[in-house]
């Protein structure tokens, strides 16, 4: 059976959904940003493939800039969490909530 | 000088002038009592515009002008443009308004001293003007009710002047509301106007709205004529006159007398060939018209107020207006206009003359202690006046003649040839003798009143307490030189409409100037009934006659008793007297019929309703708000995975609606 | 047949990196199972033509990115945390809804079977990937937006270290 465009995009698409699971079930904010990471590169992937299939770079010029935003975002948000973690000493979600009613 | 030009200058001078004097007023407190900087320019708003007309009536060619500005709205079939129409009608009553305003603007300046409401006096007076000449000038339906309304908001400010006095806060709204109701018809009138013609400019009106169905036509007459009652104080909405009189003298003169009153006048005669043609609303009108003068006379014959007796004799010889035009005389109720404009005018401003003297001796009464209960306007406590205010006298005698009907005067004239086409039209309709007949004693009456007021006020000994050490004093230039202009006004001017009996009616110029077959604006009864000349001149004695016996014995009768005569009267007419006196309990109908239903309803029925049902859909909304909320606000929990999900559910919602939807 | 059984690999293993990754106790094994995960999608990458990409993905995504997790990990110390790793496994509802994407998205994949065009020539294939073809169009049509991408890693390094840093005391 050959390897065709449907199946990395049901891969993508299986990976993306496990990133999603991280973000809802997670209490270390870190392991929440690396789901975050990981559904980023599910996306990057059907970029890919789709771009192979279609013959247009462009796709792949969408995952490079994918790649930097992510990189960007990354660090940013890690920035934010050692702030918090100065501040609060803890970096379980349940216990930053101060938007609550 | 073309007419645009002119046009503009006439209607924003008077504009300009309000601006000046409210917002000078309200902003640059030092200028407030610079009486005569906010005086003369007032006045020369007035004027100037006055001198325009003037050109414009020398040189008119008998083509109408007519000039469109800007157009105001164009909306679907509806095109309205600020349209101004210069023609001779217009060109009558511009004279007057600005003419006759222009003399009280200056009296205003005599009167008003030391007012502290001087600046605010004189916007509002300007402002009225503006109104005013809107109205007369323009050549829709629209730009005129958009005078019309301005000149009941003027009326309603002017009235209520010296607001701190709840009464006259209550007169004004009384004059306002009433006029509302007039409006409110004004209105529906034209509506039906537009929904049958399409249109609301008066070249399109004049042409094609004599020829519509009879019973819209009918219909809109009617209620154009409510319209007409309201403003110009007939029955059923009259009531509101006699009681604006808690103005200032210069506006009763100004609005109540000459020209706010005369509005409805102008706009039946500017419509005068639809009201031609709707012939049993013309019958409406003369018979009103009629019973409204001589219920108004009995009236002024028992008051004691100068300016009530004033004001029910303007509601009286309006009625005269409205006679004329209920016979198809239409340019001849404008000729009445004219003439009234300028006896009436100037016995108001006589009588603020008076009453000016009169507050001068209230003074002087109050710094010795001995005032009480002293009414500057009462009759009762003036008396022997013509020693001490000879111009104020001379003038006021002379109007009152001429208000009376004195031949030669100017009231003569135009108040004859009302009688005279009354007559006439009673070969042609069948209540001419009726309104004729009920004319002449109206004409007497009017002279008996007349010459009571001026006896009472003038003649005899003085009344007032410590009349032998107190004294008026004659009142100064800026109102005796209105007075005496208006007085030989009311000598003169009747010589522009001399009767039929000379020369066939050729000295007519008047008639000649506006009927339309000559050439005018002004609709005329077709076909000339032929009146025998010996009749005519039989009609002329009679009306001469019976003004100078009414001047003569009423002159006998107070000179000699006084205020004791009034009990004579009192005694003579019983029922009748008390009747009259109590204004035939309008008043208190309108009270018992409209006025207390109508709060009663607010009160119990509407009262609640705004409690319970309004203000209880505001808070249910609060309430349910607040609800909502409690419910709501566990969403709200602070943690970023519960807002995670939220987005994952709308993920799904989104997937679904496009793969299924 | 190489290339399926080569897909068929890396695709399971990067399936088991993201389940380890999900499912790990410490934090520090999660940024490992990532990078395992990381790797795997480059080979992918790689089976796709996209040579460019590939090694882009390794030294930025696991090599920088993944670094600075750790690092971030390591410097707060996280494992001598006690109980912040747990999963709540009292979340069935949200477990079914990423099932329930997990099935629509599938649906959507396999519902367009027909639509979806299945390969191009090899030789198209292998110069799509390549790093002329993509710099070619990177650096005329895509020129703007890679500045825009430069500003914005300028505001992220900015950012970051003035969130980061200590405030003076």
């Amino acid at each position: 059976m050959e390897v065709t465009l449907n199946w990395y995009l049901m891969l993508s698409a299986l990976l993306f959904v496990i990133g999603v699971l991280g973000v809802l079930f997670r209490r270390n904010v870190i392991v929440i940003l690396m789901s975050v990471e990981l559904m980023l590169n599910a996306v990057n992937l059907t970029l890919v493939a789709l771009a192979q299939n279609m013959g247009d770079p462009a796709g792949q010029i969408l995952v490079f800039f994918v790649i930097a935003v992510a990189a960007a975002e990354a660090a940013v948000g890690l920035a934010i969490i050692i702030a918090i973690f100065r501040n609060r000493l803890t970096v379980d979600v349940t216990e930053i909530n101060l938007f609550k009613y | 000088m073309n007419a645009s030009t002119l046009i503009l200058v006439i209607l924003l001078l008077p504009l300009a002038g309000a601006l000046f004097c409210g917002l000078v007023g309200l902003f640059v407190p030092a200028l407030r009592q610079r009486e005569g900087l906010i005086g003369f320019v007032g006045t020369s708003m007035v004027i100037v515009p006055f001198l325009a007309v003037l050109y414009l009536f020398l040189n008119f060619d008998g083509d109408a002008i007519v000039v469109s500005f800007y157009t105001w709205m164009a909306a679907g079939d509806l095109s309205i443009s600020f349209a101004y129409r210069i023609d001779q009608l217009s060109l009558v009553m511009t004279l007057v308004v600005t003419g006759v305003g222009g003399l009280i603007h200056l009296y205003s300046v005599g009167y008003m001293h030391g007012d502290p409401g001087f600046w605010r006096f004189f916007a509002y007076l300007n402002l009225f003007i503006f109104a005013m000449l809107n109205l007369v000038l323009g050549d829709n339906l629209v730009v005129l009710f958009l005078g019309w309304e301005g000149v009941g908001l003027s009326s309603y400010l002017l009235i209520g002047f010296w607001y701190t006095d709840l009464k006259n806060s209550a007169a004004a709204n009384k004059a306002f509301i009433m006029n509302r109701v007039g409006d409110f018809c004004f209105l529906l009138a034209m509506f039906l106007l537009f929904r049958e013609l399409g249109s609301l400019d008066f070249d399109v009106l004049l042409i094609q709205g004599p020829s519509l169905n009879k019973g819209v036509l009918y219909l809109i007459v009617f209620l154009l004529f409510i319209g007409a009652t309201g403003k110009s104080a007939q029955i059923p909405l009259f009531t509101w006159l006699p009681d604006a009189m808690a103005g200032p003298t210069p506006v009763s003169a100004l609005i109540h007398a000459a020209t706010m009153v005369t509005s409805g006048l102008y706009l039946l005669a500017r419509l005068s060939p639809l009201v031609l043609a709707a012939e049993g609303i013309m019958a409406l009108i003369a018979i009103v018209g009629a019973l409204t003068a001589i219920m108004a006379a009995t009236i002024a014959i028992t008051q004691n107020d100068i300016k009530k007796v004033l004001a029910y004799s303007t509601i009286s010889q309006l009625g005269y207006m409205f006679l004329a035009t209920g016979v198809g005389a239409f340019s001849v109720a404008i000729f009445h206009l004219v003439t009234h404009a300028f006896f009436k005018g100037c016995l108001f401003l006589g009588s603020g003359s008076v009453i000016h003297g009169m507050h001068d001796v209230e003074h002087q009464l109050q710094s010795s202690g001995d005032s009480g209960e002293f009414d500057a306007q009462d009759m009762r406590t003036m008396g022997g006046l013509k020693k001490f205010m000879p111009s104020t006298r001379i003038t006021f005698l002379i109007a009152g003649f001429a208000l009376s009907g004195i031949p030669l005067l100017s009231g003569f004239f135009s108040k004859d040839e009302i009688l005279f086409r009354a007559f006439e039209s009673a070969s042609t309709n069948n209540y001419g003798l009726f309104v004729w007949g009920i004319g002449i004693v109206t004409a007497f009456l009017t002279a008996v009143y007349m010459t009571r007021s001026y006896v009472l006020t003038f003649e005899g000994e003085p009344r007032w307490p410590q009349a032998k050490k107190i004294m008026p004093r004659e009142s100064p230039w800026t109102m005796t030189l209105p007075l005496w202009v208006l007085g030989i006004l009311s000598i003169v001017g009747g010589y522009i409409g001399l009767p039929t009996v000379f020369a066939h009616g050729d000295w007519n110029l008047i008639h000649h100037y506006l009927g339309d077959s000559f050439g005018g604006p002004v609709a005329e009864v077709q076909g000339e009934a032929n009146v025998a000349l010996s009749t005519e001149w039989i009609l002329l004695a009679l009306g001469a006659t019976i003004a100078i016996v009414g001047v003569a014995i009423a002159w006998r009768w107070y000179s000699k008793h006084g205020l004791a005569f009034d009990e004579t009267l009192r005694a003579r007419f019983g029922w009748l007297y008390r009747v009259a006196e109590r204004k035939y309990f309008v008043d208190e109908a309108y009270e018992r019929v409209i006025v207390k239903p109508l709060i009663g309803s607010a009160e119990k029925g509407f009262g609640p309703f705004d409690n319970y049902v309004v203000d209880g859909l505001v808070n249910a909304v609060a309430f349910i708000t607040r609800g909502l909320s409690f419910v709501l606000k566990y969403i709200q929990t602070g943690i970023v995975q519960t807002y995670a999900m939220a987005i994952v559910i709308g993920v799904i919602l989104v997937l679904v609606l496009m793969l299924f939807g | 047949m190489a290339a399926q059984i080569l897909f068929f690999l890396l695709a399971t293993v990067a399936i088991a990196a993201g389940l380890g990754m999900l499912l790990s106790k410490s934090p520090v094994s999660s940024a490992l199972w990532l990078i395992l995960n990381l790797f795997c999608i480059a080979g992918l990458y790689l089976t796709l033509n996209a040579e460019f990409i590939a090694v882009v993905q390794i030294l930025v995504y696991a090599g920088a990115i993944m670094v600075l997790f750790l690092f971030v990990i390591m410097l707060l110390n996280l494992d001598a945390l006690p109980d912040v790793n747990n999963i709540e496994w009292k979340r069935v509802f949200g477990f079914t809804l990423g099932m329930g994407v997990l099935a629509l998205l599938w649906f959507a994949v396999a519902s367009s079977l027909d639509i979806l065009p299945y390969k191009i020539s090899a030789g198209r294939a292998a110069e799509v990937g390549s790093a002329t073809s993509l710099g070619e169009v990177l650096f005329t049509q895509y020129a703007m937006p890679l500045e825009v991408i430069g500003i914005l890693l300028l505001a992220a390094t900015i950012g970051a270290v003035m969130i980061a840093k200590r405030k003076p005391v």
